[in-house]
């Protein structure tokens, strides 16, 4: 099961990563993700936390480091109706699972829940089960294989051993 | 036997199709894509390149396609940026890139200015307002450094062949109203999420109408619609401006939509258009400036690649008009590119904005993405960049409005947030 931390509508990039922290590494990075909207959730974020947020999630820049961030911190998912178009192709690229669960509001702040990605469903802490939207397959496995970066090491190892 | 009839394709399908080697494809298909042209930034690129690329044992795909320019980083403030900007030049030097930009002004401006950008192109940029590039009738799309990794090393990046919406503007717009209140009242209709990451295609005798540096604009700003890509057919104005930069003898003629292709068409009236401003804190809350209460101001920003080009600084300076800024008013001008810079000097555009009271800036992305320290705490700013998040200028506490460098000129005049039209009557 996983703790959910609820945000709003409309989190943007420069709210998970502000710009002023940019320059420094992930580790630093970490220790100012979304302090602007929930200043405990860098400290109290466990490994296996899932985030569930309003539309449009991660709308705005580029910054991949929006995406890494969460992974960084120990985020398995996040779950919200709808999402930036680049952060949802980040957010697979570094390992990230996005749900998108036009129901994902109904989810309580703190509460414990499951998901299975293939399937395509969240189950909440009173056993309701919220559908959501398919996932192509070839990104269900860039999740599985842990990122775009590890599958491209599988690939050009797989290349260089060929005879 | 009748031949079989295809589908009337639009210039998305068409761009995509080129790219993925195939005649035609439907919308919503998921294609392979070959990369012209790969573009990232200091921020966006070595820093995050060279370590993965390291990791892989892996070397570029085609240095001829990959552009690189220096324009978040510099100047250099601290050592964290030192060390960045260097690891940004070291690499380039030990990959031997043949295109690299440094410190000459922002790339999404420097680029198709040295003629990298041409009609029928498929190019990535590590930069969410890469989409500028669809101005020249490419299609062009931001995205991330571990994507990019990708894009690097086998040449190909996936895609779904999107949706178009059409954005078809008829009549002629109002003095001093430009494409930054067009694309604005665009948002402010339609959310920061409203181009679903489909592709915008920008049309009408108001578009046909633009300079380049307008277009730019306009498709630049599809990244705040939530656009994956923003298009505009190129034309003769496209030709004829990329002729003067580096790409002489282009065809324009393949790359527009079919007749009657499939698509979502939204009518806007130019003539209608009223200067728009976005309030605190996103793009999205933008109205006519009429509607907003006497906002008093005390930064102009005319910056960044929506907002400082040379016609840009031509038109803040003709509204201006030979006048100073309101007491206590600070004007800051960071031009897009050195060559529009150099231009404005040339032209006198400068000295008429220094004469009025600004201050110039670096001609770097600057306070538009938070580098630098332009914008003191709890300050009221109007400008021209193209996003207002919480803190976006590098301040947590700035209130930032933003608006065309004509609202923003007209505004640093008056010490409010005031109607350009109402100055230039």
């Amino acid at each position: 099961m996983s703790r959910a931390w609820k945000l709003g509508a409309a989190v943007d990039t420069d709210q998970i990563v502000p710009g002023a922290v940019m320059k420094y590494g992930l580790d630093v990075i970490a220790r100012h993700c979304l302090e602007g909207v929930r200043p405990e959730f860098a400290g109290g974020v466990q490994r296996g936390d899932v985030i569930v947020a309003g539309p449009d999630f991660g709308i705005g820049s580029s910054r991949e480091q929006a995406a890494a961030v969460l992974v960084q911190l120990g985020v398995v998912a996040v779950i919200a109706p709808s999402y930036g178009g680049l952060y949802f192709r980040n957010a697979f690229n570094v390992g990230l699972l996005l749900l998108t669960c036009p129901r994902a509001e109904e989810i309580a702040d703190g509460e414990r829940i499951a998901f299975d990605a293939r399937a395509g469903t969240v189950t909440r802490e009173n056993g309701a089960v919220l559908a959501c939207e398919p996932i192509p397959g070839f990104l269900l496995d860039m999740i599985e294989a842990g990122g775009l970066l590890n599958q491209l090491k599988t690939r050009l190892k797989s290349r260089t051993e060929k005879p | 036997m009748q031949a079989p009839v295809t589908p009337p394709q639009t210039l998305a399908q068409k761009l995509v199709a080129r790219a993925a080697g195939r005649e035609r494809l439907a919308q919503g298909e998921i294609v392979n894509c070959r990369v012209d042209l790969a573009m990232f930034h200091d921020s966006s690129g070595p820093r995050r390149l060279a370590p993965m690329l390291a990791e892989l044992g892996a070397q570029l795909w085609d240095r001829n396609k990959v552009v690189l320019v220096i324009d978040h980083f510099v100047p250099e403030a601290d050592d964290e940026s030192h060390r960045i900007v260097r690891l940004a030049r070291d690499w380039a030097a030990a990959q031997r890139l043949p295109h690299v930009y440094d410190s000459v002004g922002i790339c999404h401006v420097v680029v198709p200015q040295h003629g990298h950008i041409r009609p029928g192109m498929f190019c990535v940029g590590g930069d969410s307002h890469s989409p500028t590039g669809g101005a020249f009738g490419a299609y062009m799309f931001g995205i991330g450094a571990t994507e990019m990794l990708g894009v690097v090393v086998t040449g190909e990046i996936w895609l779904q062949v999107p949706q178009t919406i059409f954005m078809h503007w008829h009549g002629r717009l109002a003095d001093g109203v430009v494409a930054k209140d067009m694309m604005l009242a665009m948002i402010g209709r339609f959310g920061m999420n409203g181009g679903r990451y489909q592709a915008v295609e920008y049309c009408g005798d108001a578009v046909v109408a633009l300079p380049m540096a307008e277009r730019m604009t306009l498709c630049n700003m599809s990244a705040e619609l939530g656009a994956q890509a923003g298009l505009i057919a190129p034309d003769e104005t496209t030709r004829d401006w990329l002729a003067r930069h580096g790409a002489p003898g282009v065809d324009v003629a393949p790359w527009h939509g079919d007749e009657g292709a499939a698509g979502v068409r939204c009518e806007f009236d130019a003539a209608a258009l009223a200067p728009q401003v976005a309030l605190p804190h996103s793009p999205a809350n933008a109205r006519a400036v009429g509607e907003l209460e006497s906002t008093p101001i005390d930064v102009a920003y005319i910056g960044a690649c929506t907002g400082a080009k040379l016609e840009d600084l031509r038109g803040a300076a003709r509204v201006l008009g030979g006048r100073r800024v309101a007491p206590g008013v600070q004007l800051l001008v960071a031009p897009a590119s050195v060559a529009d810079r150099e231009a404005a000097e040339r032209e006198g555009v400068l000295r008429r904005l220094l004469d009025a009271g600004a201050t110039l800036l670096p001609t770097t992305c600057g306070a538009c993405a938070g580098y630098g320290h332009a914008i003191a705490e709890g300050s009221t700013v109007i400008s021209s960049t193209a996003r207002n998040f919480k803190g976006r200028m590098g301040s947590a506490s700035a209130r930032v409005y933003l608006g065309s460098p004509y609202t923003v000129a007209a505004s640093a005049l008056q010490g409010r947030i005031a109607d350009v039209r109402e100055v230039l009557s």
